[in-house]
């Protein structure tokens, strides 16, 4: 198969990808990597990706790593497949560029803390850290805050359909919500429609269940 | 023309975005904001960026924020003026190219930006006494990272590809600030990154910027 995926099922930024291949109908083989024996630092691994972190990924003679990415070169080259998640108009796509690097720069950084402290050091029988849950709850509220203004203004976080802008949240979304920190999505009905309407589509159901 | 980029001297977003401009040649005013009278969250400022930061680009009718949304926009629209700072015709160069932008904002910033901060501005700006521990959290990521630079430099000319692109480009305004501390020693040590360092930093859209720098009392 032309299209493979190296990664653990557990990985958001595997899902993130994950989720993009759903979306563009495109068949792959996932390769598991055995993290707990330190596979991602093999040599074969770093030859895939030099910072020794999955995901990884082929098409055909074509690897890249970093799972943003991968998404923007799955939506370039298999633009006619799938769903649409880039527009072609460029004074649109620019606003759903703001939106991609807002994802990137704002809610991911503290989206990830809170999924790690509360959603994977459970699983990994670790110990919550609350002062760190605490601090980037804060600051996930004035990201969610601007989120809500804007959601009120556009049906979706880039434009008024559904792009990369918004599936990127997906992973860390996924998590998030099997934890306390969702009530900072309820309390904001713009975010908490957009959050339910963006993890009930179809593809995101069937990537997320793997 | 109507492009305007509001900003602030030495802040690194607002030279990556500007630098982008002086690239492609293109006639900007520069709007400054005054971060010490709040100007940033007057509802005014939060009507064009709702974060409340800089930079911002206004271009006639549309308003972008985020540097690296601004450059990307700034390489598309104006892919005919001025130097190219983007592949667009080869999917596979595109792709690799998008590789090693994720890399400088998931990777690079981080580690290079708190750097920055703390010796360039705090220590040899504001002369104030360096947070060793600090330094001694980031020193090794950031180099964990330029290991990396060095082994891909060996084998490609620029980060993102054979061309300068807005992959190196980025790297721009922390690497400036990096080379005027200790850190430049990281830089030093490692071939391939200190001549790809010596050669973005020398392109004369650069050197415009390091006036405006200087002109403000910055090193």
């Amino acid at each position: 198969m032309a299209i493979k995926l190296y990664g653990v099922l557990v990985s958001t930024n595997a899902l993130r990808v994950m989720a993009c291949l759903a979306e563009k109908d495109l068949d792959y083989e996932f390769v598991n990597i055995d993290m707990r024996n330190k596979e991602h630092k093999s040599p074969a691994f770093l030859s895939r990706n030099p910072f020794g972190q999955v995901p990884a990924f082929e098409d055909g003679d074509l690897k890249l790593f970093e799972s943003r990415a991968i998404t923007q070169y799955l939506a370039h080259t298999y633009s006619d497949k799938g769903t649409n998640l880039i527009i072609h108009d460029p004074k649109k796509m620019a606003i759903v560029g703001v939106w991609i690097e807002v994802e990137s720069q704002k809610f991911d950084q503290v989206g990830s803390k809170l999924a790690w402290e509360l959603a994977y050091k459970p699983m990994f029988g670790m110990t919550v850290d609350e002062a760190v849950v605490e601090e980037n709850e804060k600051k996930l509220e004035q990201v969610l805050d601007v989120y809500e203004a804007r959601l009120s203004e556009s049906k979706y976080l880039g434009s008024d359909c559904f792009t990369l802008a918004d599936l990127h949240h997906l992973p860390v979304l996924k998590y998030l919500f099997g934890t306390k920190t969702k009530r900072l999505f309820d309390a904001r009905p713009h975010v908490s429609a957009w959050a339910a309407e963006i993890m009930s589509r179809p593809a995101w159901v069937k990537a997320s269940s793997t | 023309m109507g492009l305007k980029l509001y900003g602030f001297v030495p802040s690194n977003a607002t030279f990556r975005a500007l630098v982008s401009l002086y690239e492609k040649d293109l006639d900007v005013e520069f709007v400054k904001v005054h971060m010490a009278a709040r100007e940033h969250k007057t509802p005014q400022f939060l009507s064009r960026n709702p974060f409340g930061q800089v930079p911002v680009l206004e271009d006639g009718d549309i308003t972008v924020f985020e540097s690296r949304a601004i450059t990307q926009y700034v390489a598309r629209a104006y892919a005919d003026k001025g130097n190219e700072l983007m592949i667009n015709n080869d999917p596979k160069k595109m792709a690799i190219q998008s590789v090693w932008m994720q890399v400088e904002s998931q990777k690079f910033d981080i580690p290079s930006h708190k750097l920055a901060i703390e010796l360039y501005y705090n220590v040899l700006h504001r002369g104030r006494e360096v947070d060793e521990a600090l330094v001694a959290e980031y020193k090794p990521k950031l180099e964990s990272v330029l290991d990396v630079y060095e082994q891909r430099l060996k084998e490609s000319k620029y980060l993102g590809g054979d061309s300068f692109t807005l992959v190196d480009l980025h790297h721009l305004p922390n690497v400036y600030y990096l080379m005027a501390t200790e850190v430049k020693k990281l830089f030093d040590a490692r071939p391939h990154v200190s001549a790809w360092a010596a050669d973005i930093l020398s392109r004369p859209a650069w050197v415009k910027i390091v006036s405006m720098l200087r002109s403000e009392g910055y090193v």
